[in-house]
Parts: C-alpha cells; sequence; structure tokens
C-alpha cells in the first residue's frame, strides 16, 4: 500500500509540459536564438561582398568594426537623428493620448460617440507605414495638394522635402498619427483601472481636475506609462519605413532624416555587409538591453518600496 | 480500348515531333527583367516553341532590388532545379561589370564574329571580360541627344527646326545663353538638377572608381558647377530625376525646355509628354546613356533556345527593322540604321515626324564605355542625391561631397577616398 503511494507521488506531468514547450523553443532558437548569436559572432569578422556578388572573408578583425562604426561612419549622428525623430512624433502622442483617454474615461463628462471616436483614431495604425509614408510624399511634394492649397490661400510654395526642419517634421507627425489612437486606448485600460472611488474621494475633498490628473490618474498608471514608454522607446530605435520611402532610401537632407536602421539598410543591401550590420544591431542590442533594464529597476523599485513600506506597517503591529 | 491507347500514343508521337528542335531542353524559361521594355518586344517578335512557358521575373530597379533578386537567383542556380533556373537575365551599362562571370560567352552560344559584326563597337565593348570574350548582346544602341519643346522654340528662338536650334544649342555656352532668354521668357531651361548629368559623366576622363579608390572627375564637378549655377539663376525647376514632379514637367502645358535622352528616353520614359510637341538635335556635346543587354545565365538548362533568342532579337536584321519602326527604338545595327538615317519617309510621331536617326547616328560611332566599372550605378544615385542639398542651399560643397563619399563606403565598404 505505502509503495503504491509512493509510487502515484512520484508520478510527473512535467515531462508533458517540456514536451508542448517543444515546438516554441525549436521556433525561437531557428528563427531568433541561432540568427542572434551569428550577429554577435560575425559582428567581428570582416565579412562582405564585393558588389553584391564575390564574398570577402570572413576574416576575424577583433573590434575593428566597433572602432570603424564610431569613426568612419560616424554613428553618434544616425543615434541622434533617430532619437530626435521619435521625440518629435512621441512628445505630442503622450500628450494627446493621455488627454484624450482622460476624457474618455471620464464619467461626468459622458462623452457621446465614444466607439466611433475610439475606430477613428485607430484606423491611421492599420495603414501600412510605407502606405502612409507614399502618401505624405505625394501629398508634401514641391508641386503637391498642399502646396497647391497653400498657393490658392496666396502662401508661396514650401519645398518639405528639401529642409531637415520639414522632412524630421513630417516623419514625427506620421509616427504621431500612426501611434496615438494605439497608445490613447492602453492609457484608457489603465485610466479604467482606478478604482473610482478614489476619483469620488478626490472630488469630496475639493480636488480640481487638475490635481486629480497629477495626484491620482497619473500615479496609478505609471506602469503602464513606463511600458508605453519602453515600447515607443523600442520602436523609434527600428524607425525605419517612415523615413526610407519619405526620402527615398537617402535620408536627406544631409542625412540628417537617416536612421539607425536606415544605416543598416545600407551596409545589408547592396554589399550583404554582416561585419558591419552585425557590428551596428549588436550596439542595438546594447543600447535596447540597457533602456529596458533601466525602465524595469525603475519600475520594480517602486513596488519593492511599497512592498518594504507594507512589511514596516505589518510589523509594527498596525494596519489590523 | 486498343483504339484509344493507339490514339493518345499518336497524338503523343506528334506532341513530340512538334518539339523537336529544343526536345531535349527545359519546358521553363526564366527570365529577369526589371521593366516591360524588352518583355514586349520579346512577346512581340519572338514566337515561343509549343510546350515552352516563359516565366518573367519583373524586378523594379529601386534600391538595388533588382539587383539583390539576381544575385541570390544566380547564387543558387547550381542547386536550382532545372525549371528554377535562371536562363536568361537583362544587365544595363552601369553594373553590367559586375556579370561577367555568370554569362555564357556569346561564342558558346554559336554567335560568330560575322553575326555581330554590324553591331555598334561600345555595346560589344562593354561586355568585354578581362579575357576578350563578348558576354551579352543588346539590340539597342543608346547615343543620346538634346529634346526640346518645338512650341517653346518657336516662341523663343523663333524656330523649331532641328538643324537651326542645334546651332543655338551647339556648346555649353550658347545652352547657357539660350536659358537666359528662356528665364526671360518664364520659361526653365531643364526640368531638375539631373537632367544634364549625363552628358557630363558620359565624357568623364577617368573611371569613377580606380584601384578602390573613388576619383573626383572634372566632368563631374563641371556638372555641379553649372547645376548650382542654373539653380541660383532659377533656370531649372529644381526637380529630381524620375521624381513625379520631374516628369509632371513634360506636360504639354508646362513650361520646360528640354530633356536629355536617347531613343529609350523618348520612347519609354517621356511617357507624360504629348506626341508632336517634340525635337531632337545633338545638344551641346555628344553622349550617350543606359541601354540593355541580354545575358545568357551560365547554368541554363535552355541553351540552344536562349541562343535562339538572343540571335533572333539582336541580330535578326528584320525584327531590329521592326522594332526601328513599331518601337521608335535605336537598334545596335549600324547598316540597318543608316538606311533609316537616309530614309525620308522615315519619322516618329513623337518628335513630329522628324527622322531622329540621322540625328543621332554620327554620334552612335563616338561612344566610348571603356571606363564602366561596377560601382556606376551607386556613384551616379548617391553623388546625384548628396548635390541635391549643395543645390538646395543646405549644405556647402565639401560637405556635400564628405556626405558621397560616407554613403559610398557604407554601401561599398572596400572603396576609399
Amino acid at each position: 500500500m505505502s509503495k503504491l503511494t509512493r509510487k502515484r507521488k512520484s508520478v510527473s506531468y512535467a515531462k508533458w509540459g517540456y514536451i508542448f514547450l517543444i515546438p516554441f523553443f525549436a521556433t525561437f532558437a531557428v528563427f531568433t536564438l541561432i540568427p542572434l548569436v551569428k550577429t554577435f559572432y560575425y559582428s567581428f569578422f570582416e565579412y562582405y561582398f564585393e558588389g553584391g556578388l564575390k564574398a570577402v572573408g570572413p576574416n576575424f578583425v577583433g573590434i575593428q568594426n566597433f572602432v570603424d562604426i564610431f569613426t568612419r561612419y560616424d554613428l553618434l549622428k544616425f543615434i541622434s537623428n533617430t532619437a530626435v525623430m521619435w521625440l518629435i512624433g512621441f512628445v505630442p502622442q503622450l500628450v494627446i493620448s493621455m488627454l484624450l483617454a482622460v476624457w474618455f474615461t471620464d464619467l461626468t463628462l459622458k462623452i457621446k460617440g465614444q466607439a466611433f471616436f475610439k475606430t477613428v483614431i485607430y484606423l491611421p495604425n492599420m495603414i501600412m507605414a510605407s502606405a502612409f509614408a507614399m502618401l505624405f510624399f505625394a501629398l508634401f511634394s514641391d508641386r503637391g495638394p498642399v502646396n497647391s492649397v497653400l498657393n490658392s490661400v496666396g502662401i508661396d510654395s514650401v519645398r518639405f522635402l528639401s529642409y531637415t526642419g520639414t522632412v524630421r517634421g513630417l516623419v514625427g507627425s506620421m509616427n504621431f498619427m500612426m501611434w496615438f489612437g494605439n497608445t490613447t486606448i492602453i492609457l484608457m485600460a489603465g485610466v479604467m483601472g482606478i478604482d473610482n472611488s478614489m476619483f469620488e474621494a478626490a472630488q469630496i475633498d475639493g480636488a480640481n481636475a487638475w490635481d486629480t490628473f497629477w495626484r491620482i490618474t497619473v500615479p496609478m498608471i505609471k506602469p503602464i506609462l513606463s511600458y508605453m514608454l519602453i515600447t515607443s522607446m523600442i520602436g523609434g530605435l527600428q524607425m525605419f519605413d517612415v523615413p526610407q520611402i519619405l526620402t527615398n532610401g537617402v535620408g536627406n537632407p544631409n542625412r540628417e532624416s537617416m536612421t539607425l536602421i536606415m544605416l543598416l539598410n545600407n551596409y545589408i543591401s547592396k554589399s550583404k555587409n554582416y561585419g558591419m550590420g552585425g557590428a551596428l544591431s549588436v550596439i542595438l542590442f546594447v543600447i535596447t538591453a540597457v533602456i529596458s533594464m533601466f525602465m524595469f529597476n525603475y519600475l520594480n523599485k517602486d513596488s519593492r518600496q511599497m512592498q518594504k513600506q507594507r512589511q514596516l506597517a505589518s510589523m509594527k503591529g498596525g494596519n489590523k | 480500348m486498343k483504339k484509344l491507347i493507339s490514339a493518345l500514343l499518336i497524338a503523343a508521337m506528334m506532341l513530340s515531333l512538334c518539339a523537336v528542335a529544343f526536345a531535349d531542353e527545359g519546358t521553363v524559361l526564366n527570365i529577369f527583367v526589371w521593366n516591360d521594355e524588352w518583355k514586349t518586344r520579346f512577346t512581340d517578335y519572338y514566337t515561343v516553341p509549343e510546350g515552352v512557358t516563359v516565366n518573367w521575373i519583373e524586378e523594379p530597379n529601386a534600391e538595388n532590388n533588382y539587383q539583390n533578386k539576381l544575385d541570390a537567383a544566380l547564387q543558387a542556380q547550381d542547386s536550382a532545379p532545372a525549371d528554377k533556373k535562371v536562363d536568361i537575365f537583362l544587365v544595363e551599362a552601369d553594373y553590367a561589370v559586375k556579370y561577367m562571370d555568370l554569362a555564357y560567352d556569346i561564342a558558346d552560344l554559336g554567335i560568330t564574329a560575322e553575326d555581330i559584326a554590324d553591331m555598334y563597337q561600345y555595346t560589344l565593348d562593354i561586355m568585354t571580360d578581362a579575357e576578350g570574350k563578348i558576354k551579352g548582346l543588346s539590340w539597342q544602341a543608346c547615343p543620346a541627344g538634346l529634346i526640346y519643346r518645338r512650341d517653346l522654340a518657336l516662341e523663343v528662338l523663333g524656330t523649331d527646326d532641328p538643324e537651326t536650334v542645334q546651332e543655338m544649342l551647339c556648346d555649353w555656352e550658347s545652352f547657357e545663353a539660350v536659358a537666359e532668354m528662356m528665364a526671360d521668357a518664364g520659361i526653365k531651361m531643364v526640368s531638375g538638377y539631373d537632367d544634364t548629368y549625363r552628358t557630363f559623366t558620359d565624357n568623364m576622363s577617368t573611371s569613377w572608381v580606380v584601384d578602390g579608390k573613388i576619383q573626383k572627375d572634372a566632368a563631374v564637378e563641371a556638372w555641379i558647377a553649372q547645376t548650382k549655377k542654373f539653380t541660383e539663376n532659377g533656370w531649372n525647376n529644381g526637380t529630381k530625376l524620375w521624381d513625379p514632379d520631374w516628369s509632371a514637367d513634360m506636360a504639354h502645358d508646362s513650361k520646360v525646355f528640354c530633356y536629355f535622352g536617347p531613343a529609350w528616353f523618348f520612347d519609354y520614359s517621356m511617357g507624360a509628354g504629348t506626341a508632336g510637341d517634340w525635337a531632337v538635335c545633338e545638344g551641346p556635346v555628344g553622349f550617350s546613356w543606359g541601354g540593355t543587354w541580354i545575358c545568357a545565365a551560365k547554368g541554363t538548362d535552355n541553351e540552344a533556345l536562349v541562343a535562339d533568342i538572343i540571335k533572333t532579337m539582336t541580330i535578326d536584321k528584320d525584327v531590329l527593322t521592326t522594332i526601328v519602326k513599331e518601337k521608335s527604338d535605336f537598334t545596335n545595327s549600324v547598316s540597318v540604321m543608316e538606311g533609316f538615317a537616309n530614309d525620308p519617309a522615315f519619322g516618329d510621331a513623337f518628335l513630329g515626324g522628324q527622322n531622329y536617326v540621322s540625328v543621332l547616328l554620327a554620334n552612335a560611332q563616338n561612344i566610348n564605355r571603356a571606363k564602366s566599372t561596377m560601382y556606376d550605378q551607386t556613384c551616379t544615385e548617391q553623388i546625384q542625391n548628396a548635390m541635391h542639398d549643395y543645390f538646395n542651399g543646405i549644405v556647402d560643397l565639401d560637405t556635400a561631397w564628405n556626405n558621397f563619399y560616407t554613403v559610398m563606403l557604407e554601401k561599398h565598404p572596400e572603396l576609399s577616398f
């Protein structure tokens, strides 16, 4: 009897868990892990195809690719280009989305036709980024519809695609238009997660809308805000299709709308330069990892502190 | 039942008889092209033997896409199944050198020196590899001229006769003088920044790249200086080559005087222009632009058929004559073109009935493309991109050159400057 019980106790279903996980890990290994390892590996090699056909290397060159990317190729310029264009899109996105999220969730406002507005603001996200960029390219070309409208009200044509400020502005506003609907919906979920009694309590205490927003809404949705910040930042680092299409892959004027991934595309598209491409990808990986870790720690610090306070409180015997 | 079987057998035998010429070859012909220019010529003038399907792989040129797709296909050529092997691919002058090792020597296809004796020499030079073997043939030659608007010439110059207009535009000085006259009449001389580019670079004294080093040729600098001057004086419309605004300037109601290009330019790329509006003259300097060569891919499973196609489409004088008549091309046969040049009845409707062959004929013999490298396409694209900023007044000349060098190194790490 006792033998039987012990045997039954040792029956484990865990192996089925592992078996069912195999498909995921196999796909992950083939499509993510192996390429990732290879990218790191090739970043230490000189390895490209002359004119796209004649292989050169792979020759081990140590960290030469990483030195080159900062000295010969001026990586910092493209990092700052990417950061500036991301900020131009992100800041208005945050402000407008926040405003819309608060308005849509505010029970006292009772906005009608919410479903309609939510659909409309989300719509730009459904368009392919490249199609969107093509549209803007046509709209804002030197003799495009926008300039015709300007001319008809007596304003001289603006060569939108020839100046750094306007090109960056267009890229930023496209990213803003594509993503603010998505962000609004995420933030709304955050705001709706706040217990309504908090707002009521604040109201009873005589807080105005401004105070309620900064003292209750913002602190309560901090985790969602951070999540949004991280995903948007990583998305920003990978910015490619919009500026690529809008500037015909050139990143002009003066290469100031050229992003990091457009640089990667330059390495890969003609000479299949796996060495430099690898080095750039590794740098991107490190930047992304650092940003994510920083944000993750920052978030966890808050919750850890709260936990500690709770522990302290219970040790003192309060909160019973 | 027996009757049915015998009927089937007979049918099968008859079918195999029909296909006897290319019987031991594959049934799918894979052809790589970047647009439908040659595709329409092929479908119009070549009869594909029964049982063979032609699979057109049309990959747009932009962003190096065509070459990338072609590279991948050619690199997989040995391992690909017979029906997937590349049989024919087309190349342009700007990168033809790159594919020399991957194409058949035309002598191996049974094409003799006699067959190609009538072709323009430069079309052979461009496809001749280091060992003197010819790796591809073209049906067209690309001597280019200045294509101008007849009505605007009449308005400002008082005549639209190509010979008189040519006298007024015979060198760059007079070209600029006319530009000034045009400007006074509210007409732009050229549409954009890159229009005269080929007239300069086709007459460069060095190659773009020599021993891995990017060169700064005086001809390129002359183009930059001229275009800057034209931009500052408002003699161009500030457009970029192939942009919609640039094409729109060809329209009947626009005020842009001239474009530069060879026969393929006005027969294929000037769709936005109105037939009868235009005429062609030699322009300030003789030059050539572009051209398409047909290569037989090594490893093809349709060798005899491919050889026959190349022969028919580039050597057969009847076909070349028909192409001139129906497509207004300038074909690669000295005798055929001389015949057209001396034919007073020949004319092109787009050019108001003008015989463009007689205008371009002399120039065709002078084309020299010995300086081609496989970097020409990237250099051309990138110098234009980099200089647009300079013309727009965004950067100074040194910065523009630096931007050009940097992007060249990104795309071709083996180069230096």
